[in-house]
């Protein structure tokens, strides 16, 4: 096995590096509590680094999963926040895997050269949380397309996007054999609409942007279905794989942006006439983050390889966006703790990082629903859910 | 025009220098990167092309290194070179400024290029010295510390950074131009640019492509000969002079400056 990390990754690294110097952390703090980064989200457009997952031939540099997910991480190590602007990757397995030539076409050159952004995904309905399969959101076919009604929410981004990706019930549940058929994903232009598309902030604990979205009688084009009426659910759960990937590699780069921090107060740090990093209080907790993350990021690596080599990758990506939100959790616990009541101060930037990277413990699926399909689909015990 | 560019592989600025004690030579084992110095280099080279005062048929990135200083060329070109040339042989391992100077002058007659570019010194090596050894092999003139560059048809007119204030000169082209870092702020370089690098032509040469007399270069033949290297003293502890009223930390520095007569 070979564990050298290929030029690719290296040169990226730095570039993006280089980048994310010009935002340092007043940048980030200044925005607080809600305002968007349209500067960061330009300057990393311009640099065509969210479009590395689109193909050479539509204008992107058609990286694989695992070469894109290290743009991610270099983000979140740097201090930024990847939340901002991470969809442009998660989305695009949809439209790459499933989407016509036709919306490719038209679509993914415009989306690669910045002119258009396709960032938001919604799924997740108030009343139909972790169980996607009870979305109500219908799609009701007419003449010429469909006409869609209900509600979204954290729908993030879709006041920051011009597309949007949206699974839409277009059979109603009780004509369904099976629950987790008669859902379709459409690719949804949000620009010039009126009172059929309403987005409302919602105020969060962390700087995120997220909304509830509102469809009334909205109107859709025959061509805005992304593959076959039915199919949306399998087409999203795909979709989750790369999703999932790409945020286990924005918490192994929140991890390191702890670690590097704390570290670097633990030795500088002297209480009692000797640094605190000398204590074992201290030290342990970080040494534990930093296995912690070491062991995600290996399972990360692995799932990575599994998608891009177009291998079953759900167990794996599942358990990498597991561990590795669960080891980003505790470095900002540790560096928290690290910074004693400095760490609470906002010009350290670790409360700022401790909110946004406790998110992934959540969204963009529940650490919990992690367990369960570990439980049911890895090691065959009855299902919860 | 046509302009080379010096660039070297060097140890990660992360990385802690050190001397190997079995050759004598800096240990380079660890991460390597460009010289940051040489990204000023190729942003200049890059901003007279741009600039559009002269036409600029190529930029190409020179190396003299081992294997893996590949990597260092290709980091050139993804910052805007059109394509790179690697100097590579065992035969010039070792070698000291002059003759690493000598076989860079070789490798550049092979380009004949209207301007030579370098960055002030390596961060490495540190010697600040290449440009001059291969301006004189080259038999241009040459210039160091540049810090703004005007192209004006067949001559450079350039302000360097001198130890008082600035020199303005104009030097006739061809020439060897070694830049300070504050002639730009490099840019950085976009995705495509770095996946596109490794497409660019990329040419490596041997130490017989360029004509190099190899009784000139390499360890043995250099005229710097290693005997020994001594760890720098360690720097004797501070004083914290702690402000608290502007006025009393002005008197108290004085009067420390003072004491040891250095006012
Ligand atoms: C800031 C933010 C941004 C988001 N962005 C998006 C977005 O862009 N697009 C989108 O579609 N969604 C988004 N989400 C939604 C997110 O994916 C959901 O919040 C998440 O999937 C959980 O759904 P829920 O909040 O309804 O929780 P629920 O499903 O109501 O679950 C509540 C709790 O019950 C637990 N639970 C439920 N069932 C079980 C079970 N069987 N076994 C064990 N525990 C169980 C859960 O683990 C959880 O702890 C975002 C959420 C947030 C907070
Ligand atoms: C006995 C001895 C053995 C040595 N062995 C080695 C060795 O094995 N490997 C090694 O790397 N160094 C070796 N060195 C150091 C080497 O001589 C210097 O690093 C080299 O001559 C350049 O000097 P510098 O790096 O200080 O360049 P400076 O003069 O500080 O650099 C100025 C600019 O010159 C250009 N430049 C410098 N070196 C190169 C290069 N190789 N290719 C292209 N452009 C360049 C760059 O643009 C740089 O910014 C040895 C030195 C001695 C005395």
């Amino acid at each position: 096995m070979d564990f050298t990390e290929p030029q690719d990754s290296r040169a990226i690294r730095d570039a993006v590096r280089a980048l994310c110097e010009r935002f340092p952390g007043e940048y980030w703090r200044g925005l607080e509590p809600d305002r968007y980064p349209s500067e960061f989200v330009a300057a990393l457009t311009d640099q065509g680094w969210l479009a590395a997952l689109i193909p050479e031939e539509h204008g992107g540099s058609g990286l694989p999963l695992a070469t894109a997910s290290v743009i991610l991480e270099e983000i979140c190590a740097s201090g930024a926040n990847a939340g901002a602007c991470h969809a442009q990757m998660y989305t695009m397995g949809t439209l790459l895997r499933h989407g016509s030539e036709a919306q490719k076409r038209s679509y993914l050159p415009r989306i690669a050269a910045g002119e258009l952004r396709l960032q938001a995904f919604a799924v997740t309905e108030p009343g139909a949380g972790s169980d996607t399969t009870q979305i109500t959101t219908r799609a009701e076919r007419t003449a010429d397309g469909y006409v869609v009604n209900g509600q979204k929410i954290w729908t993030s981004r879709a006041e920051h996007s011009d597309l949007m990706v949206l699974l839409a019930r277009t059979t109603p549940i009780e004509q369904l054999e099976k629950r987790t058929g008669g859902l379709s994903v459409f690719l949804l232009d949000m620009r010039d609409r009126g009172a059929e598309l309403t987005i409302s902030p919602i105020k969060t604990m962390m700087n995120h942007a997220t909304t509830e979205v509102f469809f009334e009688d909205l109107e859709l084009p025959a061509e805005a279905l992304i593959g076959e009426e039915g199919e949306g659910f399998g087409y999203i759960l795909d979709g989750m794989n790369a999703e999932r990937i790409l945020i286990a590699a924005e918490c192994i780069g929140d991890c390191r942006f702890f670690l590097d921090r704390a570290v670097a107060y633990a030795n500088e740090r002297v209480v009692f006439g000797r640094p605190i990093g000398a204590n074992q209080g201290v030290q342990f907790p970080l040494a534990r983050a930093h296995m912690a993350m070491s062991a995600a990021d290996l399972v990360r690596w692995k799932a990575a390889w599994l998608y891009d080599q177009g291998l079953p990758a759900g167990a794996e990506a599942n358990m990498a966006k597991y561990l590795a939100s669960e080891a980003s959790w505790e470095a900002a616990n540790a560096a928290l703790d690290t910074h004693g009541g400095f760490g609470f101060a906002q010009e350290y930037d670790i409360e700022r990082k401790f909110r946004e990277t406790r998110l992934y413990k959540t969204a963009p699926v529940n650490n919990n629903l992690v367990q369960a399909y570990v439980g049911q689909h890895v090691l065959g015990l009855p299902r919860s859910y | 025009m046509k302009i080379c560019v010096l660039v070297k592989e060097v140890p990660d600025a992360a990385v802690e220098k050190r001397i190997d004690p079995s050759t004598g030579r800096m240990d380079r084992s660890g991460e390597k990167n460009l010289n940051p110095y040489d990204t000023h280099a190729i942003e200049a080279a890059m901003q007279i092309k741009e600039g559009g005062a002269v036409p600029v048929e190529e930029i190409v990135a020179v190396t003299m290194g081992p294997d893996s200083a590949v990597r260092a060329l290709h980091k050139a070109v993804s910052l805007g070179a059109d394509r790179s040339v690697h100097l590579s042989d065992p035969a010039v391992a070792g070698s000291d400024v002059a003759a690493t100077g000598y076989a860079l002058a070789k490798t550049l007659q092979r380009e004949s290029p209207d301007l030579v570019l370098l960055g002030q010194q390596s961060d490495d090596g540190e010697c600040y010295t290449i440009g001059a050894v291969v301006a004189e092999h080259l038999g241009m003139p040459s210039l160091t510390q540049v810090i703004k560059m005007d192209v004006e048809s067949d001559a450079l007119r350039c302000e360097r950074q001198a130890e008082y204030g600035y020199d303005t000169v104009q030097i006739k082209l061809p020439a060897v131009i070694s830049v300070g870092d504050a002639i730009n702020e490099p840019r950085y370089p976009s995705l495509k640019a770095i996946m596109g690098a490794k497409k660019k032509p990329l040419d490596a040469i041997t130490a017989a492509d360029a004509e190099i007399d190899a009784s000139k270069v390499g360890g043995e033949n250099s005229a710097a000969q290693w005997i020994a290297a001594k760890a720098p003293p360690a720097k004797a502890a501070g004083e914290i002079i702690e402000d608290e009223d502007t006025g009393e930390t002005v008197e108290k520095i004085i009067a420390w400056l003072d004491e040891r007569k250095l006012i």
